[in-house]
């Protein structure tokens, strides 16, 4: 027993769990993360498959600002964490759009763009976008404990043309919106910022650059990790989290418990089982990625500009759990060649297409159906988000094409945890992270702050808020 | 431990916690949000460094002596163990 009390337990070893983790092992908190993959990174991570390199989730780093711009959440999080800007060697996008059947949306890491082609497209809705971005600005995004209000409504205070409406839903919503149709105000606000007044950016090696720089911190600063080493059941005395049980069917003990897993994971985790508010709180929103690799760079067809585009083809862009397995109507692009790496670039061209999907209807193919079904929408997806590039030949691509893969909605739920293959979890969200057991908190997805500095971001502001500050005054 | 090496300490922190910040022409009279970009969570983590490397406690109702360098300096010297000669 000597060796398995901790005074943090953290669940996940994702971007929240380890940013948490270091902060707390910085203070001198014997802390210990436990994972069950062998790879850390959680809904962000990384792998390999026949000898190439490939992200799991990211697109871009969103919250993105050039060096020298406080007081926005990259630079918190640098210095809670203690991370050099230079460390995240990230690199700027060229520009992205919102790429819509009749009209399209540039922008950049300059808000301004974004700012007069919405002047130029909608000269009607000038005032109302002002008033929306003010209203942007100023509103207390990291509050932990806000009144949840409809984005449609307060959106709908000032801009009234609904395709423009659309147009700023659509990648606000696919980049973090756990809500089917409309999201709280706060999160179209964090996600607002982090995509429009603030930008992209991606180190030329990926997510698993940030991922070691957190892992190096964690490990500096005297943190544990266990890995292949998953938590399976919280064990409840007297309201608390008094033991935890791993997989290996061991039993550890510690003074506070955070979860990064969701909330509906973590309710079922707990004994006695919390089965009614973990079904009450199951995201229904997945995702299919299509991921194409070819012996090209994309902008020898003209797919030099973009690094992500936005893209939607019907008269009103529906964000909702798909009807069949892939929802085409939608969907975005990513083309990480479209970075601006300082000469550098990466050594094969790279196209992914994310769509929204459904999760019942992947989940319980028989194994052959299943890959029948995921070459048919591999083919289906990137044929829907071509349709929002400069044309190129079927064969040119084919010719040019050396690899490809697919996650679906069951490969995320295989590999993350998360129910439904929800990776924006529930769309209620518990901003300060309690949950009925008195010293288990919630740090990520389902404690709201999104995106991948988000994520980080929360695990630093449950780990400050509940176990750092609490006893910052307090004589030890 | 005299004030300047108290202010140099302070200092020290600060640079640690937010290395963007220019700390070269600190004015010791002037709060240092009026001058330096820190917010609450930097503020809570000139406590904790305090605790942390020279084991200081700050209870939190006295978080207002942190304002400035000065006051700092006033409020944090006495807080040092003084060196038996």
């Amino acid at each position: 027993m000597k060796d398995s009390h901790y005074d943090v337990a953290i669940i996940g070893a994702g971007m929240s769990g380890l940013a948490a983790g270091i902060r707390l092992a910085h203070f001198g908190r014997k802390v210990c993360i436990f994972e069950r993959h062998n790879t850390p990174g959680g809904l962000n991570s990384f792998y390999s498959f026949d000898g190439r390199k490939y992200d799991v989730g990211l697109h871009a780093m969103t919250n993105y600002v050039a060096p020298g711009v406080k007081g926005t959440p990259l630079g918190k999080l640098l210095r809670q964490l203690r991370i050099e800007r230079e460390e995240f060697a990230l690199c700027p996008q060229k520009q992205s759009r919102i790429a819509f059947r009749d009209c399209s949306l540039k922008f950049t890491n300059d808000f301004a763009v974004l700012d007069a082609e919405v002047a130029a497209r909608f000269p009607q809705q000038a005032d109302g976008w002002r008033a929306l971005v003010q209203a942007v600005r100023t509103y207390d995004d990291v509050s932990l404990d806000a009144k949840p209000v409809s984005a449609r409504q307060i959106v709908g205070r000032h801009i009234t043309d609904p395709l423009l409406t659309d147009m700023l839903f659509c990648p606000v919503m696919y980049y973090g919106s756990a809500q089917e149709h409309d999201m709280e105000f706060g999160q179209f606000v964090i996600m607002f910022k982090a995509l429009f007044l603030e930008g992209f950016a991606r180190p030329l090696e990926g997510v698993r650059v940030i991922i070691r720089v957190l892992l190096e911190k964690f490990r500096q600063a005297g943190g544990e990790r266990r890995m292949k080493c998953g938590v399976t059941r919280i064990i409840e005395e007297q309201g608390r989290a008094a033991r935890l049980v791993l997989d290996n069917g061991e039993e550890v003990t510690a003074g506070h418990v955070i979860s990064s897993i969701g909330f509906a994971e973590t309710m079922n985790l707990c004994e006695p089982p919390q089965v009614q508010a973990a079904e009450e709180n199951t995201g229904a929103l997945s995702f299919v990625e299509t991921i194409s690799v070819f012996n090209r760079r994309p902008a020898e067809w003209g797919w030099g500009d973009d690094t992500i585009v936005f893209f939607n083809d019907s008269d009103r862009f529906e964000y909702a759990r798909a009807q069949e397995q892939v929802d085409l109507r939608s969907g975005v692009i990513c083309l990480p060649n479209n970075f601006n790496y300082g000469g550098a670039d990466l050594p094969e061209g790279i196209f992914r297409v994310t769509c929204l999907a459904n999760y019942d209807r992947w989940a319980h193919l028989p194994e052959e159906t299943y890959q029948a079904d995921k070459q048919r929408w591999f083919a289906a997806a990137t044929h829907s988000a071509r349709r929002f590039l400069p044309t190129v030949e079927d064969a040119v691509l084919a010719e040019a094409q050396i690899a490809t893969d697919m996650f679906t909605p069951r490969t995320i739920r295989k590999f993350t945890g998360h129910l439904n293959g929800a990776i924006y979890g529930s769309p209620h969200k518990i901003r300060n992270g309690r949950t009925h057991l008195a010293n288990l908190y919630l740090c990520g997805t389902d404690q709201g702050f999104l995106g991948i500095v988000g994520a980080m971001l929360s695990g630093i502001s449950m780990a400050n808020y509940h176990v750092l500050q609490g006893s910052a005054g307090k004589t030890a | 431990m005299t004030k300047d090496d108290c202010k140099k300490l302070v200092i020290d922190i600060i640079s640690d916690i937010a290395p963007d910040e220019d700390l070269s022409a600190i004015k010791p009279d002037v709060r240092l949000r009026d001058q330096l970009q820190l917010d609450s969570m930097d503020f809570l983590d000139i406590v904790m460094e305090l605790r942390k490397r020279h084991g200081i406690e700050v209870p939190e109702a006295d978080y207002t002596h942190l304002a400035s360098l000065e006051s700092c300096a006033e409020y944090l010297t006495p807080k040092f163990p003084t060196p038996k000669a």
